[in-house]
């Protein structure tokens, strides 16, 4: 089967990077078409199962490289329908960063000044709200006690989570199956349906050529809703203006295929990838001294034992978030929910007296999972990660029929990103050791090498043609019409969740957009009104009875 | 899209499980368990479901299973040469090893830079798996049948209808000082 159509515009990904275009560009009176590789799910599908099959692998992509591995999201709202929703904003001097470029990597454009009036626009609109100690769970709160009780600060995390609705269920990477978790699922993506855009879920972009009347092509197949390795046809959709948002570890890989029919990409496409300087330590707690050296109780009279509740990170430390500290020794510390299976393989035993992350101590280990706490770290890395060239379809070969796949990604972290992670691992072990706590071990990094949730900068936008792909106002280099507006527009690490960056860029990006889209005569004007809310829920569920 | 996944021998089936008992350890299930090492109490990845989960259409392992297997075998026996180990000729290679040189091999096969490590730690990765989530069942199937992962673990059971809800939740106290350049939004600046 294969099938034709035309729009205006093309938006290739339905996370930040295509749900925000896509509602401001059809609210503005475009043709606005949106295809999406993964499922279109809303509530109901969010089950809160591990099952194979269920929307914990249904909506997710783990991708396999050589030295990085990629989470991300697989589904109509992208990475905001898994993500935890943690929302802070980029700390100034992040836009300052050189990396190992001995310049500027952000564009002289954008700072955090300028990009605050953006950030507002996408917390109004999701919306993202201040959180505070009534919010922060006991995951959270043991943390924030135990840097508190190591002479340090900690802050309630900004997230976009309609607190009335939170169950503190736990199971928001999966999707919320209460609608208390603001994906664009809420917002811009059902506003962006209302003013005519039409989403297609299951096609997944292959690559795109040009027309003759200037304008571009692009070619996708559709995939079998439950077995994502099985074509079930193919088409193309021809467009004035097209939107690459497809994440950071596909977008590169659909412009890399399309130099065939494009001619030559930029040379930063698919290169500059940043993990975010990503990396786990999970720490075992001591029950009693969480009561007798931090002075917490549940009222179940518990310490604690509570890692399975909760809503994600919601406490942090930014006592390394300092302008003043050189780069590459800056970073934020999160503590983090993560679920069985993902979250437990990499953990390491303290102490080991054998295998680290497996056999019978980690066993051990296991049986005390109640008492983990997990600390994300994100730090200043490299940029350097490369993909190599694309798989014959999508961004990587699929293994299994949903969500584990292989692509092409390598990634030999620097002395540089060494060194940030290692005095990471310091300040974490500073913390939760202190008086015996706990007992903290990162994450193995000799099994998979390292991992991110946070893909990034692998099309970056800044102002050097040699080391980004894209112009201050994301279009491709030498590619007019083409705009890239994901986390791989993002241009290195963020120190933080880059999801509230990687939006209000996408909003940034918008008005010159409508300009390039208004001189190739398609008849649009730039809107700036918030989306409004919906829900994504077919039918009220009972949410908490607190 | 699984050719072999049922097609799998005993002799093969025993020589997974006894990987997947290497990876999370469990209690013999029967006296004479050969699979299974015995190396921890309660129920290890095997009893968890582990080649359940391996075999999986979902999966997508089942199709290279026999030769996984194989492999398995095959560096058994090369390490029992290398080791002077005597195997028992009459449980494939893999099962024959102790738990330590089980343990000893899969280390060696799953460290960095062995040109195999990718496949033996897939392999790994759905035994874990097996053991602390169950996918191959419903978790809340699996948590009503007693998962011993799961159980062990201490994973709290759903509502009745199934979801996860936790009333309580919070220490409802504040907990440290904020750091000084927060910004009104609750940012960092």
């Amino acid at each position: 089967m294969t099938n034709t159509g035309s729009t205006d515009v093309l938006i290739i990904g339905s996370g930040f990077g295509g749900a925000i275009p896509a509602y401001r560009l059809a609210a503005g009176g475009a043709r606005v078409t949106v295809l999406e590789r993964g499922p279109w799910l809303t509530a109901e599908d969010f089950d809160h199962d591990f099952k194979f099959g269920s929307a914990s692998t249904r909506g997710f992509e783990f991708t396999m490289g050589n030295g990085m591995n990629v989470l991300g999201g697989n589904c109509v709202g992208g990475g905001s329908v898994v993500y935890f929703a943690a929302m802070p904003r980029a700390p100034r001097f992040t836009f300052e960063r050189q990396g190992s470029l001995g310049r500027r990597m952000w564009p002289q454009a954008i700072t955090r000044e300028v990009l605050d009036p953006w950030y507002d626009m996408v917390a109004e609109s999701l919306p993202i709200t201040r959180q505070d100690w009534d919010d922060v769970t006991f995951s959270g709160g043991l943390f924030a006690a135990a840097c508190d009780h190591a002479g340090r600060t900690a802050n309630p995390v900004p997230a976009a989570i309609d607190t009335n609705r939170c169950t503190n269920c736990n199971w928001m990477m999966s999707g919320c199956r209460f609608d208390a978790k603001r994906s664009l699922l809420l917002n811009y993506l059902p506003a962006a349906v209302r003013h005519g855009a039409e989403i297609r879920p299951l096609h997944e972009v292959q690559h795109i050529s040009r027309t003759p009347d200037g304008g571009y092509r692009v070619h996708f197949n559709t995939v079998d809703e439950v077995d994502y390795r099985v074509v079930t046809g193919s088409g193309v959709i021809d467009a004035k203006i097209v939107i690459v948002a497809a994440g950071a570890a596909a977008s590169p890989v659909i412009l890399q295929r399309s130099e065939e029919t494009l001619g030559a990409m930029p040379a930063a496409v698919g290169r500059y990838f940043s993990g975010n300087g990503e990396r786990l330590n999970t720490a075992v707690v001591d029950e009693h001294r969480v009561r007798d050296l931090l002075g917490l109780s549940r009222a179940d009279g518990k310490a604690y034992e509570a890692y399975q509740i909760g809503k994600g990170p919601v406490a942090a430390s930014w006592d390394r978030l300092d302008g003043d500290l050189p780069e590459f020794s800056r970073h934020s510390l999160e503590q983090l929910y993560f679920p069985p299976g993902f979250g437990t393989i990499l953990a390491q035993v303290p102490d080991a007296t054998g295998p680290t992350w497996f056999g019978t101590e980690k066993k051990d280990l296991l049986r005390r999972w109640q008492s983990w706490l997990t600390i994300f770290i994100m730090s200043e890395d490299d940029n350097e990660g490369v993909f190599g060239p694309p798989p014959e379809t999508g961004n990587a070969d699929r293994i299994s029929q949903q969500m584990l796949s292989r692509g092409t990604l390598s990634y030999q972290p620097t002395a540089n990103t060494r060194a940030g992670w290692d005095r990471a691992d310091a300040d974490v072990r500073e913390i939760l050791e202190r008086d015996g706590l706990a007992r903290v071990m990162p994450w193995s990094d000799e099994v998979i090498g390292a991992y991110t949730v946070h893909p990034l900068s692998s099309c970056r936008i800044g102002d050097d043609g040699l080391t980004s792909a894209l112009d201050d106002t994301h279009e491709l280099r030498d590619h007019p019409g083409i705009f890239v507006t994901d986390g791989s527009s993002v241009p290195g690490g963020l120190t933080v969740n880059p999801a509230f960056t990687i939006a209000a860029l996408a909003e940034r990006a918008v008005p010159g957009i409508v300009e390039a889209a208004t001189a190739r005569g398609v008849p649009v004007r730039y809107v700036d009104t918030p989306p409004g809310n919906a829900v994504s829920s077919r039918r009220p569920l009972a949410i908490a009875a607190r | 899209m699984q050719p072999g996944a049922d097609q799998l021998d005993f002799a093969q089936k025993m020589t997974l499980e006894a990987f997947a008992d290497t990876i999370i350890p469990g209690e013999r299930r029967t006296p004479d368990d050969r699979a299974v090492a015995g190396a921890a109490e309660g129920g290890g990845a095997v009893a968890c479901g582990a080649v359940e989960l391996m075999i999986s259409e979902e999966g997508g392992l089942g199709g290279m299973l026999d030769s996984l297997a194989a492999g398995l075998d095959d560096h058994a026996k090369v390490y029992a040469d290398r080791t002077g180990r005597l195997l028992d000729d009459t449980v494939p290679a893999f099962v024959a090893l102790s738990f330590a040189d089980r343990t000893a091999l899969a280390a060696e096969l799953m460290a960095k830079g062995h040109p195999e490590q990718d496949m033996w730690v897939a392999l790994a990765m759905f035994s874990v798996m097996a053991w602390d989530t169950g996918a191959h069942m419903h978790t809340a199937d699996a948590i009503a049948a007693g998962h011993p992962g799961l159980t062990a673990m201490g994973y709290a059971a759903p509502d009745a209808d199934g979801l996860w809800r936790f009333g309580d939740y919070s220490y409802h106290r504040v907990l440290a000082r904020r750091h000084p350049h927060t910004t009104a939004s609750g940012d960092p600046r």
